[in-house]
């Protein structure tokens, strides 16, 4: 075995294989060191990836030439893009994949790569030298060394498991929870924080009566996540739905006092957008009826996962209020339902690559970041592996901003805000949401990737090509203006108010198609559909984005101004003590950061900015 | 780049108000009102205009190129006389220009620092300038935002979460068990900030004269003279006056022209420990208008001076200088008054007189954005464009920041979670 690497990579899941993958990507040779490899790629909560928000960052993935796309893509078994019938900034690409074939293709995805070497075994400490991290032992007693370790270990720091009144140790269910690598991450002395989430009942798709279900098909025509795939290579198949009533809410009120969360076991904080069972009951005592999503697990594979009923009661009440459901009156449990509690890194001690401060060498992605999601942990494994790698290698730190990246929002989120329930991505928390959108992840950041070094040559080349013939039809639809009359010979209505216009402020208009415009210029019959889709899509914000320009300036701005690790927020004169006092804590990274703080005001900004400049000054003299 | 302006001096005696644009279209700008500029760095003499062609003022009109001005950009400075109405019009006339906005406090040093137009030195003085501007600013924030106007400002807050949270939901949770059609009640909430929002803009010329001038607050135990000291000012029985302890329950405010100078005086509940829940709401309330107030007069009676934060400019006096004797005042006998109209005379024509326009400015320009984003985004409410609608009403909540306070993502997400059975 070879035992010196540039970047470890600690455990196999969402985060770890996109970090793992990423860091290879950039020519780092990579250990991706998992307790099991059949651990590698598992989906340990819904099967399914993608939604709004989380669709997002699966492209922006892909467009970093990331695997998380291209393996849901050949595992999707049901595609349907959210939100189809509002705007293009908001519709979301989302998939049930199958399980089985998730993991095989995320395992073939790192066997395949040449710089990634798979290491079976646990990481029990760090080695540390001179503050910094320079490498893992493992329990055999190996070690392994590196200038880079990326912790993706999800909820292995101090899990605990719940099922009713019975608690055990663990991460997932099977798994033993890493609690040596705890004690050390206790010695950094990193703030940590107790979080929970919850899992429904696995039922046996076998004994659901499917005859009286209402059915979800996928759409007829599939959106893919990855800008390189075509279409879905596993069978197309549907979700069922159903609903609870109040036979199920009258047996969950009478079983409350068994519940882990409501019998007060839990202490962790457990996200409001994904309430169990429970919680929905109690709190919206007066709705009488929960839809309940039936999602195949896979295709070989007669496990049925019910989306909306996770919960934490005891196994008997499970079987009871599970078959009080329509169509599930006959139903077997393959799995109870379980919460899991698990500690979380405060994520305000990372800075913009997810390294950690203080401590060289140490990236921190995925859940113990104390997000939640699939997406979102890969997210974190692209961040987190292109910064080790390049850690690794004396390069430039690798950052992405709000104004470019649902990433760069998520991971500015984290680092400057911390968090305050498991942290999922929502279009709403994207402020330039018009110009983040999930059609043009690849023009936002392919380029960015080809410059980082971590897009290989198909992809590219695929890009460049796309980016000419957008390039091309752009320019035939700015070439010449036209006259409300010429234009409403083409049967595009507009008020006759004499403003001539070119073709690309016309698509602006919701009603306005390519065929229409075709009649005004012959050229644009010869462009590709999605090549015309694409330009469509562009032209409907373009005025929006316009408006926001200057905004987008004004962070890029903020966010370009660092300030250096070891600056002083107590010597910056003129500032009231509180405001001292929250920069401190916070210890923003750059300007931006800084302004977003409650209380920090255009004229604080302007006094740290004096200071930063002082310092270099001085440090320059 | 913005093109920024604010009014840069404080003005003393000489009566002279610098009004200070930079920026690409500073020097577009100045043209715009004064016609062709002088020379850079040569003093002209121009004629103000207001865009409806009346004059506003004679100005001194001071040019200077980028790279060899304060901030290094294209400068243009306005010697005005320093009267309210001239400054607050030029004000107007300015925000109304396309690209033009005010100055943030400290953005004119930003701008300098940026471009490197700061040396050391410099830098080093910066803070107590920052900070002079920050705290007059904040004042003024203050007094809007405790009075009638900031009452309002909370129920528009509490709409337009509301009405950001529904259209929110319905694109970040549609597969969820959330409403299909939000936009009739979006739809209403909308319409009803709006018109709070006109007919505030109607009311704020009213409001302008009521509220301009300067604030100052008599603060003190109870029945230590505070209202009679106010009567003695006024030359009227403007406030309740008794021997009995604790009269004045709530804030009392009497316009005056005080030595030549618009002002504000506010009696207050007189500060002390107190059961009374009445009572003691009176206090706070006096304790916070003070804090708004631009000097706070302390009346001290004997050794006990009540604990108040005070201010560079605030006055700490001996009250009851009918019984006491000495260099007191008594509002009763009339003793020390005039020495006292005096010292607050001098401290306050030192002062930024004009910062208080400045603030009203700032409010009616984001009003008045406020209102075309959400016309645009209740319009767009009929063909149902949620994520242009939510565009919208983002750039409104933006617009209004000063007023409602900032809201961001979680307080949609609080409502929202608060709202709709999320989580499939």
């Amino acid at each position: 075995m070879e035992h010196s690497f540039d970047v470890i990579v600690i455990g196999g899941g969402h985060a770890g294989c996109d970090a793992a993958h990423a860091a290879a990507r950039m020519g780092a040779k990579t250990a991706l060191v998992t307790l099991k490899i059949s651990g590698i790629g598992v989906m340990s909560c819904n099967p399914a990836i993608g939604g709004l928000g989380k669709g997002h960052l699966v492209r922006e993935i892909d467009a970093l030439d990331g695997v998380m796309g291209r393996v849901a893509d050949k595992a999707g078994i049901q595609f349907r893009l959210l939100n189809r019938r509002k705007g293009p900034a908001v519709q979301g690409p989302r998939a049930q994949a199958d399980r089985a074939i998730y993991r095989s293709e995320m395992l073939s995805e790192m066997q395949r790569h040449q710089n990634i070497q798979i290491i079976e075994g646990e990481v029990v400490d760090l080695l540390m030298e001179s503050g910094a991290v320079k490498g893992v032992s493992l329990a055999d007693g190996s070690e392994i060394l590196a200038r880079a370790v990326i912790l993706t270990t999800g909820t292995f720091l101090r899990g605990v498991i719940h099922i009713g009144d019975v608690s055990r140790p663990g991460g997932r269910m099977g798994d033993s929870p890493a609690i040596r690598l705890a004690e050390r991450i206790d010695s950094f002395g990193l703030p940590l924080g107790r979080l929970k989430t919850g899992t429904p009942p696995r039922l046996d798709g076998r004994t659901i009566d499917w005859s009286q279900l209402e059915n979800q098909p996928g759409d007829d025509e599939p959106v893919m996540f990855s800008f390189l795939s075509q279409r879905p290579s596993a069978r197309q198949v549907s979700c069922g739905i159903t609903h609870t009533n109040e036979r199920t809410h009258e047996i969950i009120r009478d079983n409350l006092a068994r519940s882990a969360m409501y019998g007060g076991y839990i202490d962790g904080v457990g996200p409001r957008y994904c309430p169990s069972i429970e919680d929905k009951v109690v709190r919206f005592s007066d709705k009488p009826s929960h839809q309940v999503f039936l999602e195949p697990e896979g295709l070989d594979d007669p496990t049925i996962y019910p989306n909306g009923i996770s919960t934490s009661l005891p196994v008997d009440v499970q079987e009871d209020y599970v078959r009080s459901i329509k169509g599930l009156e006959a139903v077997e449990i393959l799995q109870p339902g379980y919460a899991i509690e698990y500690d979380y890194v405060d994520p305000r001690a990372l800075d913009l690559r997810l390294g950690v401060k203080g401590i060289p060498g140490l990236f921190l992605a995925g859940q113990i970041n104390g997000t939640t999601g699939y997406e979102e942990a890969a997210a974190q494994g692209v961040v987190a592996g292109l910064n080790a790698a390049a850690f690794s290698r004396d390069l430039d730190e690798i950052t992405f901003s709000r104004t470019d990246s649902y990433i760069g929002v998520m991971v500015d989120d984290l680092t400057t805000r911390g968090v305050t329930e498991p942290y999922r991505m929502f279009t709403s928390r994207a402020e330039f949401r018009l110009s983040l959108r999930a059609d043009n992840a690849d023009q936002r950041l392919t380029g960015k990737g080809c410059d980082i070094g971590c897009v290989g040559a198909t992809r590219a080349e695929a890009f460049q090509r796309k980016m000419d013939a957008l390039a091309a039809g752009r320019a035939i639809l700015e070439d010449r203006t036209y006259t409300p009359r010429e234009l409403g010979e083409a049967g595009v209505a507009l008020g006759q108010d004499g403003n001539r216009r070119t073709l690309y402020q016309v698509l602006a208009l919701p009603d306005v198609n390519f065929e229409q415009l075709s009649a005004l210029d012959e050229r644009l019959a010869d462009l590709e559909s999605e090549v015309a889709l694409q330009l469509k899509r562009d032209a409907t914000y373009a005025n929006y984005i316009e408006r926001q320009k200057q905004d987008v300036m004004a962070v890029k701005r903020d966010e370009s101004m660092a300030i250096p690790a070891d600056f002083n927020f107590e010597a910056v004169d003129g500032l009231s003590n509180e405001i001292r006092a929250k920069l401190g804590r916070a210890r923003p990274g750059n300007l931006a950061q800084a302004a977003k703080i409650e209380g920090v005001t255009p004229a604080a900004l302007t006094l740290l900015l004096a200071r930063i400049r002082k310092d270099t000054r001085r440090k320059s003299a | 780049m913005d093109t920024i302006f604010a009014l840069a001096s404080a003005p003393g005696a000489a009566g002279v108000a610098v009004v200070r644009i930079s920026g690409p279209r500073a020097f577009s700008a100045a043209q715009s009102l004064v016609g062709d500029l002088p020379d850079a760095r040569r003093a002209g003499l121009r004629i103000v205009r207001g865009s409806d062609g009346a004059m506003i003022d004679e100005a001194l009109v001071l040019v200077f190129g980028q790279g060899a001005s304060f901030t290094g950009e294209d400068v243009v400075e306005l010697q005005l006389h320093g009267s309210t109405a001239v400054v607050s019009a030029v004000l107007r006339e300015l925000s109304d220009i396309d690209g033009l906005r005010q100055a943030e406090a400290g953005e004119f040093t930003r701008r300098a620092l940026e471009n490197g137009r700061l040396d050391l030195a410099q830098v080093e003085g910066l803070a107590d300038l920052i900070e002079a501007e920050t705290e007059a600013q904040r004042r003024q924030a203050m007094r809007v935002l405790s009075g009638r106007l900031g009452e309002k400002a909370e129920t528009w807050r509490l709409d337009i979460v509301r009405a950001a949270a529904l259209v929110e939901a319905t694109i970040d949770f549609a597969d969820e068990d959330v409403p299909v059609d939000v936009m009739p009640e979006v739809t209403e909430l909308l319409e009803r900030v709006l018109a709070g929002l006109q007919s505030e803009q109607r009311g704020a010329v009213v409001a302008e004269r009521v509220r301009q001038g300067f604030e100052v607050a008599i603060l003190g135990a109870p029945n230590v003279g505070k209202s009679t000291l106010l009567n003695a000012l006024a030359g009227r029985d403007a406030a309740i006056t008794s021997d009995i302890a604790g009269t004045t329950r709530d804030v009392i405010e009497v316009r005056m022209d005080l030595g030549g100078l618009p002002v504000t005086v506010l009696d207050t509940a007189g500060l002390r420990e107190t059961e009374d829940l009445v009572e003691s709401l009176g206090i706070q309330r006096a304790r916070d208008r003070a804090a708004g107030a631009d000097i706070r007069v302390v009346l001290a009676d004997g050794d006990f001076v009540p604990d108040v934060e005070l201010c560079d400019g605030d006055i700490v006096v001996q009250a009851k200088a009918d019984l006491r004797g000495g260099d007191g005042v008594s509002g009763k006998t009339g003793a020390g008054v005039s020495e006292l109209v005096d010292r607050i005379r001098t401290e306050l024509s030192g002062r930024a007189a004009l910062i208080g326009t400045a603030t009203r400015d700032r409010h009616r320009v984001a009003m008045e954005l406020a209102e075309g984003h959400l016309r645009a985004a209740i319009a767009l409410g009929k063909d149902g464009e949620s994520d242009l609608i939510a565009e919208e009403i983002r750039s409104a909540v933006r617009a209004l920041d000063s007023l409602v306070g900032r809201v961001d993502v979680e307080n949609l997400l609080d409502e929202i979670f608060s709202s709709f059975c999320i989580g499939k």
